[in-house]
């Protein structure tokens, strides 16, 4: 079975893993925080104060306040923990997920209703740069 | 005594639930994706489980970080659905049964699964979609359920393989429960899908299928896909797909398909839902 180093090659897929988990402890504590209603409110309410409570690094709690979702799992945000942040702050999933992949809310549904992103083209950076390369 | 007689493999998309829940069924977005769950609930209503054994995982609702199980049995009698940031889902409160789940728990442990043993736990969309799924908004659920959570959320969850011989325990756990009781085992979560990162949105129809066929063609040789390969075809969360090998292993070999269902998309996710009867039952 494959240690998660060797997951490296996959594009735009940042797995949970050792580094992730300990890096992003606090971020997701943070976001487990809201599943209390008055948490929610608390942080709606003054969201430096709160965020304050946690032991952040600057770019966790810079990617927080701007909502910037890929940011957020690039510093060890587990999507599932910052989806509660997402369901706090009034983003529907989708929005979220357009956001990660660069794209407009519009664009990212068309896709999914159309079948959802291609695997072809998408296994490999490797490949990718290739392809690239093979282009140009 | 007690026995299996069937498998579920069911996704368990949050949207699901919120679409059920705010009642856009006939929305033309989620419309198909309800129909194809009309013959689900049927042949449920004619399998009529005692009880249900369901596998899932927990997304951050009843686990922090703190502690991170790899395979859990929830022994309460009761399991309230969890607030998972939008307040808990309208759904009726899960009931156990503690003394059948003590039994799995014992027997597990002696062959050599070491459960985390579970009093007290909320259960989030992972455990309550595929209910609502497979018996409609009910009252209450028509049967027992004993949650099962599984970690795949951190890396790495338990193998395919490791998963499969877990099936093949409570298979023998349940075979020597005195009671006559029949026995349902809900494997859930997947099918392909991707919801975090730039590659986010990844849907891999071709891997699915092989994945449903496989659950009758050649259920040890499926149990053996590596971690690596759902992630790089399936999508990252993909994953989930290897508690479907704890439902198969629990099964007979000769299990049979009596109905499957795949639709794209769900939100993000592409929806798959198969029943597998031990021989003789349907």
């Amino acid at each position: 079975m494959a240690k998660s180093e060797e997951y490296a090659d996959i594009p735009g897929t940042y797995l949970f893993d050792k580094r992730a988990c300990a890096k992003g402890y606090h971020l997701n504590n943070f976001c487990m925080s809201l599943m209390k209603e008055a948490n929610r409110k608390e942080f709606l309410g003054n969201e430096p104060a709160y965020l304050d409570k946690f032991k952040l690094t600057p770019e966790q709690r810079q990617a927080v306040l701007d909502r910037n979702w890929l940011k957020m799992i690039q510093e060890g945000g587990n999507i599932y923990y910052v989806s509660k942040l997402g369901a706090t702050s009034g983003f529907s999933f989708e929005m979220m997920a357009a956001s990660m992949a660069g794209t407009t809310r519009e664009n990212y549904r068309n896709m999914m209703i159309g079948g959802g992103r291609s695997i072809e083209g998408n296994r490999s950076k490797a490949e990718q740069a290739a392809q690239k390369k093979g282009n140009a | 005594m007690a026995k299996i007689i069937a498998g579920v493999g069911c996704s368990h998309v949050p949207a699901i639930g919120a679409a059920l829940d705010q009642g856009k069924t006939e929305d033309p977005y989620w419309k198909p994706v309800f129909d194809g769950f009309v013959r689900s609930r049927e042949i449920m209503a004619q399998l009529k489980p005692d009880i249900v054994i369901e596998v899932y995982n927990d997304h951050g609702s009843a686990f922090s970080l703190q502690y991170i199980p790899t395979f859990c049995l929830g022994v309460a009698e009761e399991f309230q659905p969890a607030d998972e940031g939008w307040g808990p889902r309208p759904v009726p409160v899960v009931k156990g049964d503690p003394d059948f789940a003590w039994h799995l728990v014992e027997s597990l442990i002696l062959n050599e699964f070491d459960m985390t043993i579970v009093n007290e736990m909320e259960v989030d969309h992972g455990l309550t979609v595929p209910l609502s799924l497979m018996f409609g908004q009910v009252k209450e659920w028509p049967c027992p359920v004993i949650p099962l959570p599984v970690n795949v959320v951190t890396y790495p969850p338990p193998s395919g393989k490791r998963c499969f011989a877990l099936g093949r325990a409570i298979k023998k756990a349940v075979e020597e429960y005195p009671k006559d009781m029949r026995v349902v085992v809900f494997g859930t979560g997947g099918m392909s899908h991707q919801i975090h990162g730039e590659r986010c949105g990844l849907i891999n129809t071709k891997f699915d299928t092989a994945f449903l066929d496989g659950l009758t063609k050649d259920p040890q040789k499926l149990a053996q896909i590596e971690h690596k390969t759902y992630v790089t075809d399936g999508g990252a969360e993909s994953i989930e797909l290897v508690m479907w090998h704890i439902m198969r292993g629990a099964l007979e070999d000769n299990a049979k398909e009596a109905y499957r269902f795949y639709h794209v998309p769900a939100s993000n996710t592409a929806v798959g839902n198969i029943i597998l009867t031990n021989p003789g039952v349907l």
